[in-house]
């Protein structure tokens, strides 16, 4: 028994002196491979990988860099767009008929050619499986009876997109750069349906592949998706079949870290190329590393608070008015949002068509209680603010709280999870909703809709947009207006409408609009080439060398 | 042998029979409602949370008319104890879901995500147990002597320092300043698509398959998280230890012992320790199977792509199927390694074991 318990405490020591050993034959600096670039990423919002079925941030960057559209953003100027498969395109004089020639010779990652078949089963299976963001497409007219009509081939390399109304050509190309308009692989995707039981929701034998795509790939962009595993990793590597410029790293991964601390730990030893979750604290640490660069962009995302107009105080215009005032938003600008935002008070996003660059309102207390005294509110309300966990929203809700104070306005704030606030603010349930709204596609009828469009306000309205959220009764002229943008071909008098538009929101509405984001990111020294994009589908990495 | 006797022994062969198939029966009850207990409170607080549960599936962007659909395709709008007859229905087949997060099947989640927690866990205990039973017995040896405050101070500070805290601080230390141990996750990305697991531990994986490049990087990948968890381990470890021992040897089959002439060293590491050795394995399969619950906070700072990670992860977007499903593995283990201690009391103590 001794001589056991001996034995036992000598392999203890030789495991400890053997521990010893292989943490001191540790190399110095770690790097990633050179033909590698790792990037630190949340990605747990990621949930598939389909591009007809994916409606999150970060699928959007991973699907734009590995699928091909007909056509793309010119990053150059993001108020128009290239082709990307289509080589030329034609619109019809009745504005009906959008015609897509494809260039020559294109080929899928699998070695299959591109054709315009592929072009019409990748619209076809988007608007029959009808998931998130479907609508970008059934918007014009498509349904699951007429799709194969109205979205056909002509013949190998024609594509005819057949739309319901006569909309600005600027509409509808803006749609097509959506990630929703990726071009798939058919006959690999053939390979891969599942059959189904029709039924009374969905009247199709076939998943046309959902299943398989949730995980698998069948584009022809730059790069192929190897791997999704969720929380964990998205790894992309060089499509040799790829119409365009190779690109330079034969692989991109995406490792998930949730914590801005960690990814700079990890920036800074050098294990990840570039960190991109980075908070203002640990950016600005980055910023002054003489090892390390950062970039930034403005992204399509505002963040805003708003009033529902349930609330009888809150629905009183010189309220609404006057909550503008009480925002000090150059405190929130210089302090808070440093570095990750920009003050931004209109509905439509800097680099989208129509953007109107007006921010009227500062901090004024006087004239707030001006205007409070003039809906009868001198002595001032209590009121709820619902406000998810995460900085900058809380910082900002507790700097609204104090301005507000100013003006005799209690405001409570009543913290929550994401998902709870967002499941109350969707019930109209709130008093006050703090959030952010990102553009579904890169078109400012997007951020129109959603801010001016409600035709319905009772709880049963079927078009469920921020301004019926907040159960704002829009004026009718308001949506009239946003629609008729909609269908104005000059794409100069277009934007005018918006800005019109944006106007009259900045003026008169529950919304109170504080910032645009931007994303940041912090890289190493020795990266070529990277770059952010203007939205999150443009988050390109095809240039990306190291040197 | 009298007839009588025979009856009596047979009787008493019965009796104990009856013995086993009771205690078995009860065994049973005590797992089922124990089961059953743990669905049903993690399902209906998973219900009624308020969260929309379709909301987490779809996320913010989706249309209405997919909301609606999608709440109907998942059984949402029927009445809860509906939905909690179906999910156990379906559980009881070995269908336990799908999870909204990942697209996967939560046992086949499970299935990769456990072998990462148990292999940190194992680790964790075997340098906890390891480090800090010889540290309590030293303590309990030299009572009240520099020693013995040394390591109560070393439980004492295990015992109430944050764990993240210890973990940040430590990444700061060996990685980031020595760079001694490697981070993030568990292997290296220029290992990653060179090395195949087959059990999904990739320690014993990469020393099976001779890779021992992997074995090293994993190595230096495991050992950072694993020294702090052993280390939490550790400080209630040694300190069950010391008063165990302190009870042992103030026995007086210790005295007796002594009054033999066996040497100081056989005392304590032998008959005290053998003694003391019963209580202790409770006390470890107990901190055992607390880490094999997923140290989430370990796993989030390490990201460590454990079941503690997937847990949480899971329950913050309220992917119910995987919480419920990651419910019942811990349950089990909880159950397995409670039969196991059971077991290896049998072994330790000649008392408990059937005549």
């Amino acid at each position: 028994m001794m001589h056991s318990l001996n034995k036992h405490a000598r392999m203890l020591t030789a495991g400890a002196a053997l521990s010893l050993l292989l943490m001191a034959g540790a190399p110095a600096f770690a790097e990633t491979p050179a033909d590698t670039l790792v990037q630190g990423w949340a990605i747990d919002d990621i949930i598939t990988m389909d591009p007809g079925e994916a409606f999150e941030l970060s699928t959007a960057e991973v699907t734009a860099n590995t699928y091909s559209y007909l056509v793309r953003l010119d990053l150059n100027d993001t108020s128009k767009v290239v082709g990307d498969l289509a080589e030329s395109w034609t619109v019809s004089d009745d504005g009906l008929t959008y015609t897509f020639k494809l260039k020559p010779g294109l080929k899928f990652a699998s070695g299959n050619p591109v054709t315009a078949e592929d072009v019409a089963y990748s619209f076809e299976r988007v608007v029959k499986l009808d998931k998130s963001p479907a609508f970008i497409l059934t918007q014009f007219g498509l349904t699951g009876d007429n799709v194969t009509e109205k979205a056909k081939a002509a013949d190998e390399t024609t594509f005819v997109f057949t739309v319901d109304k006569a909309y600005a050509p600027s509409f509808v190309l803006n749609c097509l750069t959506a990630t929703v308009g990726s071009v798939v692989d058919k006959k690999l995707v053939l390979e891969h349906v599942k059959a189904v039981t029709p039924s009374e929701e969905y009247k199709y034998d076939n998943d046309f592949g959902n299943e398989w795509l949730k995980t698998g790939y069948a584009g022809s962009g730059a790069f192929k998706m190897r791997e999704w595993r969720a929380n964990e990793v998205v790894v992309m590597e060089r499509n040799d079949n790829y119409y365009g410029e190779k690109a330079p790293l034969a692989r991109v991964i995406y490792r998930h870290m949730k914590e801005s601390s960690g990814q700079r730990l990890a920036l800074e030893a050098g294990d990840i190329d570039v960190a991109r979750n980075l908070e203002p604290g640990d950016f600005d640490a980055v910023s002054k590393n003489g090892d390390l660069k950062t970039t930034s962009a403005p992204k399509g995302t505002v963040y805003y608070f708003s009033l529902n107009q349930k609330n009888q105080n809150l629905a009183k215009p010189e309220v609404a008015e006057a909550f503008k005032y009480l925002v000090d938003y150059d405190a929130i600008g210089s302090t808070l949002i440093k570095g990750i935002g920009e003050i931004h008070q209109t509905f439509l996003p800097k680099g989208v068509l129509g953007e109107l660059d007006e921010n009227p309102y500062k901090l004024d207390v006087a004239k707030a209680k001006e205007l409070l005294a003039k809906a009868g509110l001198a002595d001032g309300f209590s009121v709820t603010m619902d406000v998810r966990n995460t900085q900058p929203i809380t910082g900002i809700a507790e700097s609204i709280q104090q301005t507000l104070a100013q003006a005799n306005i209690k405001m409570e704030i009543i913290p929550g999870d994401g998902k709870q606030t967002l499941t109350k603010y969707r019930a109209r349930t709130h008093d006050i909703y703090i959030g952010q709204w990102g553009q579904d596609y890169f078109d400012p009828n997007s951020n129109a809709e959603t801010f001016t469009v409600n035709p319905d306000n009772s709880d049963e309205g079927k078009v469920k947009t921020l301004a019926w959220r907040n159960a704002w009764d829009v004026p009718k002229e308001w949506t009239e207006q946003s629609k008729a943008a909609l269908l104005e071909k000059d794409a100069a008098k277009r934007a005018e409408m918006y800005k019109d538009l944006q106007k009259k929101v900045l003026a008169n509405s529950p919304f109170v609009i504080i910032f645009q984001q931007t994303e940041v990111a912090g890289y190493r020294g020795n990266l070529k080439g990277f770059k952010l994009g203007p939205s999150f589908d443009t988050n390109y990495v095809f240039n990306v060398s190291k040197e | 042998m009298t007839l009588p006797e025979t009856t009596q022994l047979a009787g008493r062969r019965r009796a104990r029979a009856n013995g086993w198939a009771g205690n078995a029966l009860r065994f049973l009850v005590i797992i089922v409602t124990t089961y059953l207990g743990l669905l049903a409170v993690t399902f209906f607080i998973g219900r009624v949370i308020p969260i929309d549960p379709v909301l987490a599936i779809l996320g913010d962007r989706a249309p209405a008319h997919v909301v609606e659909r999608t709440r109907e395709l998942l059984g949402f709008n029927k009445p809860l104890y509906q939905q909690f007859y179906i999910y156990v229905r379906d559980a009881l087949t070995g269908n336990f879901g799908t999870s909204v997060l990942t697209t996967n099947p939560v046992m086949a989640d499970i299935r990769r995500v456990f072998p990462a927690t148990l292999e940190l866990a194992t680790f964790g205990t075997i340098i906890g147990s390891l480090i800090g039973v010889p540290l309590g017995v030293l303590a309990a040896v030299k009572r009240g002597s520099i020693a013995d405050q040394i390591v109560r101070v070393i439980g004492l500070v295990g015992y109430s320092v944050p764990i993240f805290w210890l973990a940040l601080l430590s990444l700061l230390l060996f990685y980031a300043r020595l760079k001694w141990v490697a981070f993030p996750g568990r292997i290296d990305i220029v290992y990653e698509y060179s090395f195949t697991p087959v059990t999904g531990l990739y320690l014993i994986d990469s020393a099976w398959q001779g890779q021992w490049d992997v074995f090293r990087d994993v190595f230096r990948h495991i050992i950072l998280p694993a020294s702090l968890l052993g280390y939490f381990s550790l400080a209630y470890i040694s300190r069950m230890t010391r008063s165990f021992m302190l009870n042992e040897l103030a026995q007086e089959y210790i005295v007796a012992a002594r009054a033999k002439g066996l040497s100081e060293s056989r005392i304590i590491w032998v008959h005290a320790l053998r003694n003391a050795a019963v209580p202790l394995v409770t006390v470890i399969a107990l901190s055992y199977a607390g880490l094999l619950e997923g140290s989430v906070l370990t796993e989030t700072v390490f990201a460590w792509p454990g079941l503690g990670l997937y847990i949480t992860n899971s329950l913050q977007n309220a992917d119910m199927n995987a919480v419920l499903g990651g419910t019942i593995v811990i349950g089990s283990v909880f159950i397995a390694i409670n039969i196991l201690s059971d077991l290896l009391y049998r072994t330790l103590d000649p008392r408990t074991r059937a005549r």
